[in-house]
């Protein structure tokens, strides 16, 4: 035991000494969650819209003046001409246009069946979805009001959608967002910086020396996890901080449960830095593997897109994706307030990738160097 | 004592070492002389059970390394041939964590680094990453004694070491012998082999001989000649043609010669070169040293292989 610590003191100052690592340490949680956050947000503000109003009618003029009222779009200056307003989508000027026919109010008084016109520009699917959907609850409102207004009862039949959103109902992407920053935090930590600061003393030559020492495998290991693990946990805890303060996001399950769930996601996580390192031998090729790792686990994770929406394939291999239960996790813990009983399956995941992963770089260490 | 039986090594193809056997006694001063590539570095980590043989056996004092291989870490002492410890720790961190990792303190065993250590002491609070290479040669040495090992290993301590660090360098490590420290020590230089008590000359992973190190040289057993004059690699050309030359070498400003059958035939030679048109060439009796019956060996065992 008095060698692990003597090894540990050693790390310690060494990351202590490293002035760029500690540098990191604490901008990389600031910057990733005070630019981060906002500029990858999935929010639908402000989208430009133009109207076509070819109806000029009261009602057409009260739907405009909905959408507008609302803060997802900003109306501009009406066009007269519907091709020169599709112009202005191909030059990306706009984001939607609303083609009001004539005969809008006519058809809505005679009862006949209403039809209006939404052009969207799609690159960003997403945001048109969210548009489309939007707009056809505006609809849906306003012709609620008119059946209301006309003849002073509420429609009898039909079905009426209403919309609830559970668990964030302000549909504030911040609240989603943060979480999955975090685990981004904590995995860049975790392995990057694991891995590097291993394959350090292989470059540096070091490990020949240690290896003339009694110092066992396995204190060696724990002693260069060890900080790395604290390190995960304290940006972790800054993070949720920085969230908590800034962004007010809600911390409704145990933050124990959080902090139990983010020890067993680092283990496994440094479990792959250090096999990385293994089969590495400079710190340029394992910063690049790492790398290539953290880059498809990122983008696979669900952090900006659903992981609903993948193929079949892809949901099947997200089962080796870390990231992706611990996003998940996380997301339910803080925002749901889920308990360990309703995610025994995300921990099982989680478990076996952790035992799986460091298990393999144990052995595979014992192996090699 | 250190004994080495019949140890092989190959890396794929590559024969490293080949059925190397000798033995280290205690107290004493070994040196493993050769050129790089020679598998002075596959022999040394073989003994520091930091590679496994794949022949063969190694003994410490009674221990294996494959099999005790924890036994040999707390005896030995080894100093690597590229400077690895950490540079951004300071000297006597580096100094105590190497202390400290055998369980020991640098007070307890000051004594037997004192003399070098002392030099360094000055700088102690400077990282190690910022000494220079003479310093960090002895913060490096300082490391490897601090837990009073049996055996010190010290591999090509002296490459690219200035000429002055080096004799400082040797003059510590026979300081450490009469301290009782068996010292087991490689280097290219054969000029450093006369400093050590007995030597093994080994090269592409053979051992060629093991003896004292004038007995490496007696063991010449030939006259040898230096021969001198203006055009040197016209010389070396001729004097190789000559019928009765059996080897020669440059060597520094002089060729080494030597004539077959150990013989004298100087006036012949310098009649010959004369005839070729190489006048002024001198020819003097001089003594062999380690790197002349190196060179007999190798071409020796050349032959012996094919």
């Amino acid at each position: 035991m008095r060698i692990l610590f003597y090894l540990l003191q050693k790390e310690f100052i060494q990351i202590y000494r490293n002035k760029t690592i500690l540098r990191l340490i604490f901008v990389i949680p600031v910057v990733q969650l005070l630019i981060l956050v906002n500029a990858a947000t999935l929010e639908m503000r402000k989208q430009q819209l133009s109207v076509v109003d070819e109806d000029h009618s009261p009602w057409s003029k009260r739907l405009i003046s909905v959408l507008d009222a609302s803060p997802f779009f900003v109306v501009g200056k009406n066009d007269e001409n519907v091709l020169s307003a599709k112009k202005k989508i191909e030059k990306g000027e706009i984001d939607f246009l609303l083609v009001i026919p004539q005969g809008f109010e006519s058809s809505l008084m005679s009862n006949e069946q209403v039809k209006i016109q939404l052009l969207a520009n799609a690159i960003n699917s997403q945001q048109a979805q969210l548009g489309y959907a939007y707009l056809q609850q505006v609809i849906a409102g306003l012709s609620q009001s008119f059946v209301k207004e006309t003849y002073g009862v509420l429609p009898q039949a039909g079905i009426v959608t209403t919309f609830s959103y559970w668990y964030n109902p302000e549909l504030n992407y911040k609240h989603f967002m943060v979480p999955g920053i975090l685990v981004v935090l904590v995995s860049v930590v975790g392995m990057f910086l694991t891995a590097m600061n291993l394959v350090r003393e292989k470059e540096m030559g070091t490990i020949e020396q240690i290896n003339v020492t009694p110092v066992r495998k396995w204190q060696f290991i724990v002693a260069k996890l060890l900080p790395f693990l604290l390190i995960g946990l304290f940006e972790l805890a800054l993070g949720l901080t920085i969230g908590k303060l800034i962004y007010q996001i809600p911390i409704e399950g145990s933050l124990w449960l959080v902090f139990a769930i983010a020890t067993l996601y680092l283990t496994g996580l440094l479990g792959l830095g250090l096999l990385l390192s293994t089969i590495s031998s400079s710190q340029q090729q394992v910063t690049f593997v790492s790398f290539f790792f953290l880059l498809v686990f990122i983008l696979m994770s669900g952090i900006f897109t659903s992981v609903d929406n993948m193929p079949e394939w892809g949901q099947k291999l997200n089962l080796l994706n870390p990231l992706y239960y611990f996003i998940d996790l996380m997301r339910a813990i803080l925002l749901k307030g889920a308990g360990l009983s309703d995610l025994w399956k995300q921990v099982t995941g989680i478990s076996v990738l952790a035992v799986f992963l460091f298990g393999l770089a144990v052995l595979n260490y014992r192996k090699t160097i | 004592m250190v004994t080495v039986s019949g140890v092989s090594k190959y890396f794929g193809n590559i024969k490293a070492l080949r059925r190397v056997s000798f033995q280290v006694e205690e107290g004493e001063l070994f040196g493993v002389i050769g050129p790089d590539g020679a598998g002075k570095s596959t022999l040394f980590r073989i003994i520091l059970s930091l590679l496994l043989p794949d022949e063969g056996e190694v003994c410490l004092w009674g221990k294996s390394p494959v099999a005790d291989y924890k036994a040999i870490r707390r005896m030995v002492g080894y100093m690597p041939g590229k400077f690895s410890l950490y540079e951004d720790l300071t000297v006597e961190e580096n100094l105590n964590f190497f202390a400290a990792v055998f369980g020991t303190t640098i007070k307890e065993n000051y004594h037997l680094i004192k003399d070098i250590y002392r030099q360094i002491e000055p700088f102690k609070k400077r990282r190690a990453g910022k000494l220079s290479g003479g310093m960090k040669q002895k913060l490096a040495l300082s490391c490897a004694l601090i837990h009073k090992p049996k055996l010190l290993v010290l591999d090509e301590p002296t490459t690219g070491v200035d000429a002055v660090s080096r004799s400082d360098f040797w003059e510590m490590l026979q300081k450490l012998k009469n301290a009782g420290i068996t010292v087991l020590v490689s280097t290219p230089y054969m000029d450093e082999a006369s400093l050590c008590d007995r030597v093994a000359l080994i090269q592409k992973g053979h051992i060629l001989e093991i003896s004292t190190p004038d007995a490496v040289t007696q063991g010449f057993g030939k006259q040898l000649f230096g021969v001198a004059g203006e055009n040197m690699y016209k010389l070396l050309l001729h004097c190789r043609k000559f019928y009765r030359v059996e080897s020669v070498y440059p060597f520094g400003e002089e060729l080494h010669l030597t004539f077959h059958g150990g013989g004298d035939w100087r006036e012949e030679l310098i009649r010959y070169l004369y005839e070729n048109g190489l006048a002024n060439v001198r020819i003097r009796p001089i003594k062999p040293n380690i790197e002349d019956r190196f060179m007999s060996l190798m071409s020796i065992t050349e032959k012996e292989n094919g």
